[in-house]
């Protein structure tokens, strides 16, 4: 049997300590490319569990402004997966690392090197290169635009190189459908809050309650919640805490505004 | 595969849009056959949009050229393009399906006005999406869209054309979806839409084939038509691609010069995702959308519906290129020897049979699909005319 998933243990072991595990979401090259791996380092040192790395695509439609601006930024600057994965080769980080990108970068990764009699084939075959060449860098993976019934090439090229592919739900997920993402979800699942796109909102959608009940039902693996998450304040209304609790827009906008990790992370640290 | 044309197509998109999309797959096969829903529409189809559209010889053109063009005249439907065709469709049903409001998005604003067209009439609301440099180079079409009641969205992301637009309007689909139904505007995007507009659009072919059935007694033999996103051009071939009938897709080659933005993905790109679907696409090594450029707005996009991928794929319909010189000298050949000013949309469709002239046998019978009139592009015509006089 294969051994649990090291996302889910690492959320396993913030939930022993009574609490959400914390998983900050940064889009690579962001603030500044120099920058960019600093804040990863403290964020590894200021409390992340876990740390999501957005691989910029040209068209985001999950992505609210913020992370839509940054991406075009970092593409701009000449970020992309080549220098995303020598980064975390160079730079060790204790959290366990997640990519979050769109299907067609990651699809067209070693488009130039895979071989294929067939489009399905080549795709499928640079999937698995990106596969081997990430397995030792990275844990999860997810692709924001491949929902359910476009999985497969996904799951079979990750699987292999026990690399989670996380899969989302929303709150207009019915709990049938819940159920069959129940059979392929690996690591985590992340909840997203609010029918609409990443970017800060002040408290939380009524909606996200119900969802995570329902995903609770389904799911036999740790609740991430996502999409409008700033600060701990804004879960205060939930009877049953989310297992992690992941935020991208806000540490986004903080670091581009100047601020430091260590400011951004002091509310999770001290609340929980 | 669902929603599959080969390899081609699919729902690429994030999770929270797959509801919508099955809502409205569902509401297709509810409402699409149902009598009272296609009597509706045929009546709009009639006596609002002005269908049937007339089958036009060019006998000054044919003439010249020895073979015998016919014009598919969809420049005189009711807003001026085929756009409407697809609208009243979408309207339709979203009315059916008790929806209240209409998004979309637009390029050039033809489509944003045909969907402020079609909203008015229905008592739907509309909001369309369109760049920033797009809001500013068709300021006539935004008023348009404006004066029919629709609110216009100027979109400041990326490039600030059609593909950011589409961007847009997939997020505010995204989070007004028990409201809204997307008025997608090409057989493109996820599925089902490629499937829906082809629907609507086939009755361009679908006449043009009884038109031809009673004049010369069988189909033409060859049939082109421009390719942007490819709504006219699927809607020209559809009733023809089980037949003897030569089809041509005519990709905009932008300046024509090598290495120069296009907007030619089946000819100059390769298989990627974008908007919910797998098809040709521009891009870049790493999987990035390239820009597109086209002198007629309504081409200017980096993908193409995934139909006219697989179509290509196998053969079944030959995609050639006209740049933007060739689609202005088409537009002053039709202007002057026919005295109709076609857009620059259709123009590369002539612009392609003038310049492989050579290649169509004479007497061949060729249905070119006129898909929008070209008052619209007078301006750009203007400014451009040096170039080919």
């Amino acid at each position: 049997m294969r051994a649990q998933s090291i996302l889910t243990a690492a959320i396993l072991a913030a939930a022993r300590e009574k609490r959400p595990a914390r998983v900050p979401f940064l889009t690579a090259g962001c603030p500044s490319l120099d920058r960019f791996w600093d804040c990863l380092k403290e964020l590894d040192e200021y409390g992340a569990d876990i740390i999501e790395i957005g691989v910029p695509f040209s068209d985001p439609v999950a992505d609210g402004s913020v992370i839509a601006a940054a991406s075009q930024k970092a593409l701009l600057a000449g970020v992309d997966l080549d220098w995303i994965l020598a980064g975390l080769a160079k730079h060790q980080l204790k959290a366990p690392v997640v990519l979050m990108s769109y299907a067609n970068p990651l699809l067209q990764y070693a488009w130039e090197r895979a071989d294929g009699l067939t489009i399905s084939q080549r795709g499928q075959a640079s999937l698995e290169l990106l596969a081997q060449d990430t397995r030792s860098l990275i844990a999860g993976i997810i692709a924001a635009d491949v929902p359910l019934e476009e999985s497969g090439p996904f799951r079979v090229a990750f699987e292999p190189a026990e690399i989670d592919l996380i899969v989302l739900v929303g709150p207009n997920t019915s709990s049938e459908r819940m159920d069959k993402y129940a059979r392929i979800a690996r690591g985590y699942v992340y909840v997203v809050s609010v029918l609409g796109t990443t970017g800060v909102r002040e408290g939380l959608p009524l909606e996200a309650k119900a969802t995570l009940a329902r995903a609770r039902a389904a799911f036999d693996l740790p609740l991430a919640l996502g999409f409008g998450v700033k600060e701990p304040k804004q879960l205060a209304g939930l009877t049953r805490m989310p297992d992690a609790v992941i935020f991208g827009s806000a540490l986004v906008r903080h670091l581009n505004e100047g601020g430091r990790v260590k400011d951004f992370m002091a509310p999770w640290l001290a609340e929980f | 595969m669902k929603g599959y044309f080969g390899e081609f197509g699919g729902q690429y998109v994030p999770e929270v849009l797959v509801p919508p999309l099955l809502e409205l797959e569902e509401a297709m096969g509810v409402y699409l056959g149902e009598p009272s829903y296609q009597s509706e529409l045929d009546e709009l189809l009639a006596n609002y949009a002005g269908r049937p559209t007339p089958l036009t010889p060019c006998p000054n053109l044919s003439k010249e050229l020895g073979f015998t063009v016919r014009l598919k005249r969809e420049d005189l439907l009711h807003t001026g393009a085929h756009k409407i065709n697809n609208t009243l469709g979408q309207a339709l049903l979203a009315k059916k399906m008790g929806k209240t409001a209409l998004v979309a998005e637009t390029g050039a604003g033809q489509h944003g006005v045909a969907t402020a067209t079609a909203a008015a009439r229905l008592g739907l609301t509309a909001t369309i999406f369109m760049g920033a440099v797009d809001v500013e180079r068709q300021k006539m079409n935004v008023e348009r869209m404006r004066l029919l009641g629709a609110r216009v969205e100027p979109v400041m992301d990326g490039s600030q054309t059609l593909k950011d637009a589409i961007n847009e309007a997939m997020r505010y689909w995204l989070a007004n979806q028990k409201s809204t139904l997307y008025c997608f505007g090409t057989a493109a995007g996820p599925h089902p839409f490629p499937t829906l507009v082809r629907g609507f659009q086939s009755v361009i072919s679908q006449e043009a084939l009884a038109s031809y059935q009673k004049l010369i007694g069988r189909p033409p033999d060859l049939v082109v038509a421009a390719v942007g996103g490819g709504s006219n051009a699927i809607g020209a071939f559809a009733h023809f691609i089980p037949l003897l009938v030569d089809l041509v897709g005519v990709e905009a080659a932008g300046s024509g010069e090598e290495g120069c933005h296009n907007s030619a993905p089946i000819n100059l790109g390769r298989p990627g995702i974008l908007h919910g679907q797998r098809s040709m696409l521009l891009q870049t090594a790493k999987g990035q959308v390239l820009p597109s450029h086209s002198i007629s707005a309504g081409l200017d996009y980096p993908s193409v519906g995934p139909e006219h991928s697989y179509l290509s794929s196998i053969g079944r319909v030959r995609y050639g290129m006209a740049n933007d010189r060739e689609a202005l000298k088409a537009f002053l050949t039709l202007t002057r020897t026919e005295g109709i000013l076609p857009a620059l949309e259709p123009s590369h469709a002539l612009g392609w049979v003038l310049a492989n002239r050579r290649q169509i046998p004479s007497r061949s019978e060729v249905m070119i699909c006129l898909s929008g009139r070209g008052d619209k592009d007078l301006d750009i015509v203007l400014e451009n005319l040096g170039s080919v006089e």
